[in-house]
């Protein structure tokens, strides 16, 4: 190995120097992987927060029927600034952030391979939520419409609704940029030896996962694009007076939306594939298909976004082609999920709280799977659409799925990443409450969903009351678990017990086995030899 | 090409912390707060435009100075040379993402919508007499306009295009032959092709809303011709100022023969605004 020759700046290269800024300006001008990855996981929490006040908003109104909390037009800007936030603000960011900690580390890099644009992925997120936020002050408010944007009711809104707009532009830009780092590095900064077929299937579901954001979030940007000059400069791409369609602006959100579901659901993915083998400590099962089918979920996933149009109108060829092939889905996915249920078969299993999350999201995500596998088929959607029915399952994917992994991540790299390790003891209970409590929130509301109750609206008839009181206690008390997980954090952060080297026996990427804990600012400056 | 994964490598430049992106960030916010206050008829909108617009520029002459003195002061070498090719690569490929929207909304209209408007249940209850055959303004559209054809200007416009494809394509052999007079002059001629492209679109535009009552509000077909054009031709604006940044560099005697990434990014992205004018010509000016 060739040494490391100093060729730029100074104070940069060894120990924990974060070059020439210090105090609040080191985090703005930062252009260090570890620093941008603390970064977006502290703004995705406080995004999870704002999102989460909105949820119990929603739940609150929801408690009774009849209006009692909020006006109408305010819940349905709930709904929809909660679905915006939790999916852009919290889930995504989230796993940027163990994108940017991991992947230069798993690989063996230096750093991201555009350090700079790292930087400005990050910062463009803050003043995206600002535009959000602002549109609650505008005349009309935020806009009512539901996360999916869709028209004609957005060529109606207010001013909160160009601001929402541009908000969704800057968010794809972060995105954009972020994918293409991430991708970029994962092919041109891998150590030698570290071959695509060795690396840590975290990587690799980011790999994939970034192909699809590159893929699909400038469609998104076209789609509200197409919303701007439609409510502005009339066009009538959403207009049938003008020879245009409103379904039209469904079919592009959800050439988006759907391989979105899987930008949030593959890195989670990834996630669990770390922690169960090394709480199983033997191997992942099956890592090359583990591999194959995380691409064949991405390839699927752009021939199946009208499963969610089944309701406006549709050839029954059109709903038979997107039935199938959303059911196919169901063979990748079955593939993991029997996969993580292998690695663990004879495994000497240990439950600290990073796998309790994982085995939590294990059984949960794959509930989720089966009632999406419900939601496929063409005559049992057209009943179903639009019901609490659909909520409980896109929550199970994205809370249960999404969520937990992420804070099985938290838990299992917090050792690395500070040095210090997490309360055990409180990070079980935080495991438990949000187990139950998510269930209470959310199993329930498969029954709503079923008896006919309609999502999206502050009002409902008595029959629903029992199961919606039920939901709300759990959500509220889903909420305040939470409050645990900040604790946890912030106690390992300020006074936790040193970690020892290797906290996890059986954790076997390179983090791990080639990096001291905590991780020193700098790492791999000179490339693992893994051949 | 750089060494590959399996060869041991030197040092990866990783640049100081700097200022530009929040910088950028900041621009950006001003230009689209702006944006919205001037398209709500509210004050000031084109003040936070203009701030946010002159710090931007300010960002882009920072950064890129600073990208330009790190590759001319020799921080770049073939393993960050690679990274550049892959960041410009996909940084590509979500553009034509970008532009997929816009023709598959066009395709989406063309085919779908409104054929569908003319149909028998939209002829009897709606819009009677609706024929649904393309170029449409919909069925609610009363004004009389005529299409865009495709052989006068457009045409013309297909073979400045084309033609400065080729003679950028003719500057990068001069580079790599080191023939610096012929590289300046093939470049000069591409961004020459680039702007003389631009004002006929910006001649066609005005035929366009003088003499076809051919305006961006005249429904599915107005929207989609300029959406698309428009969109294309703010590409093409993008493309010849990085073409004329690539031009100043040259005759400053930047790049060399072996390494000059910066000339070769541009010269892609060039071709890439020529490969989706191919599809406009195709699909919204001739069939």
């Amino acid at each position: 190995m060739s040494a490391v020759v100093d060729t730029h700046g100074h104070g940069h290269e060894h120990g924990d120097h974060h070059g020439g800024y210090s105090g609040l300006m080191r985090w703005v001008t930062t252009t260090n992987h570890k620093d941008i990855g603390t970064m977006y996981l502290w703004f995705s929490f406080i995004m999870f927060m704002v999102g989460g006040v909105m949820a119990l908003v929603i739940r609150a109104e929801l408690f009774s029927p009849g209006l009692q909390i909020v006006n109408p037009d305010f819940f349905n800007q709930m709904t929809t600034m909660h679905g915006l936030i939790m999916v852009f603000g919290a889930i995504m960011p989230a796993f940027v952030g163990f994108a940017n900690w991991l992947i230069p580390m798993q690989i063996g890099a230096p750093d991201m391979a555009f350090a700079r644009m790292n930087n400005w992925s990050f910062w463009i997120l803050p003043f995206a939520g600002a535009l959000l936020i602002i549109s609650f002050f505008t005349p009309g408010g935020a806009p009512g419409v539901g996360w999916t944007l869709y028209a004609p009711l957005t060529v109606q809104m207010g001013i909160g609704m160009d601001l929402t707009i541009f908000a969704v532009h800057l968010l794809g830009m972060s995105s954009i940029m972020g994918s293409i780092n991430i991708v970029t590095t994962i092919l041109n900064m891998r150590a030698p030896g570290m071959t695509l077929m060795r690396m840590p299937l975290f990587c690799w579901t980011w790999l994939i996962t970034g192909y699809l954001l590159i893929a699909v979030m400038p469609v998104l940007a076209g789609a509200v694009t197409m919303t701007l000059t439609d409510r502005h400069f009339g066009t009538a791409f959403f207009n049938a007076a003008g020879g245009g369609d409103p379904v039209l602006y469904q079919h592009i959100f959800w050439f988006f939306g759907h391989p979105e579901v899987y930008i949030i659901a593959l890195p989670a993915f990834g996630v669990v594939s770390q922690i169960i083998p090394a709480f199983s400590r033997k191997p992942l099962f099956g890592y090359a298909s583990m591999v194959y089918a995380t691409a064949g979920i991405a390839i699927l996933s752009f021939i199946v976004w009208a499963h969610h149009m089944y309701t406006v109108g549709m050839p029954v060829t059109g709903q038979l082609f997107f039935m199938y092939a959303t059911t196919l889905i169901a063979i990748p996915t079955g593939v993991k999920v029997f996969n993580w249920v292998a690695t663990m078969w004879k495994g000497s299993l240990t439950f600290e709280t990073p796998m309790l999350f994982a085995a939590g999201f294990l059984f949960l995500f794959t509930l989720g799977g089966f009632t999406g596998l419900v939601l496929s088929l063409v005559p049992i959607d057209i009943q179903l659409h639009d019901t609490y029915y659909v909520v409980a399952h896109f929550h199970y994917v994205m809370v249960a799925g999404a969520l937990f992994a992420a804070f099985g991540g938290v838990y299992f790299w917090l050792p690395k990443w500070t040095g210090r390790m997490y309360d055990e003891t409180l990070g079980k209970w935080h495991f438990w409450l949000t187990m139950i409590f998510f269930n209470v929130t959310f199993f329930v509301q498969h029954f709503s969903g079923l008896a006919g109750m309609p999502r999206r609206i502050p009002d409902y008839p008595l029959m629903f009351e029992t199961w919606n009181k039920v939901s709300s206690i759990g959500a509220f008390g889903f909420g305040i678990s939470q409050l645990l997980f900040l604790y946890v954090v912030l106690k390992c952060i300020r006074s936790g017990a040193k970690a020892p080297e290797k906290p996890w026996e059986g954790a076997d990427s390179l983090e791990w086995t080639h990096l001291p804990t905590p991780a020193p600012y700098h790492t791999f400056e000179t490339q693992p030899d893994l051949r | 090409m750089a060494q590959g994964a399996t060869t041991p490598r030197q040092h990866y430049y990783v640049p100081q912390p700097m200022y530009w992106p929040v910088l950028g960030s900041a621009s950006l916010f001003l230009m689209m707060l702006g944006g919205v206050f001037v398209m709500n008829a509210s004050a000031g909108g084109w003040v936070s435009i203009a701030a946010g617009f002159m710090l931007i520029l300010y960002m882009m002459f920072r950064w890129f100075g600073d990208v330009i003195g790190e590759s001319e002061g020799g921080k770049y070498h073939g393993w960050e040379d690679v990274s550049f090719r892959w960041g410009m690569s996909w940084f590509i490929f979500s553009e034509v993402m970008f532009f997929a929207a816009f023709f598959g909304a066009l395709f989406y209209i063309r085919v779908l919508s409104v054929p569908d408007l003319s149909s028998l249940e939209h002829n009897e209850l709606l819009w009677p007499g609706f024929k649904g055959t393309w170029p449409s303004a919909g069925p609610g559209f009363e004004e009389k306009f005529s299409p865009m054809g495709a052989w006068g200007l457009p045409a013309i416009n297909t073979a400045l295009l084309l033609t400065s494809g080729v003679t950028v394509t003719i500057a990068h052999w001069a580079l790599k032959e080191g023939k610096r007079g012929m590289l300046n002059l093939f470049l000069f001629l591409t961004i020459a092709l680039g702007v003389l492209f631009l004002g006929v679109q910006a001649y066609e535009y005005g035929h366009a809303y003088a003499d076809l009552n051919l305006k961006l509000t005249t429904g599915a077909y107005g929207s989609t011709f300029f959406m698309l054009t428009g969109f294309h031709g703010f590409h093409v604006t993008v493309g010849a100022i990085m073409l004329a940044v690539i031009f100043a560099r040259c005759v400053k005697g930047h790049f060399k023969p072996d390494h000059h990434f910066a000339f070769e990014g541009v010269a892609w992205y060039w071709h890439f605004v020529d490969v989706v004018w191919l599809g406009l010509f195709i699909f919204v000016y001739w069939l």
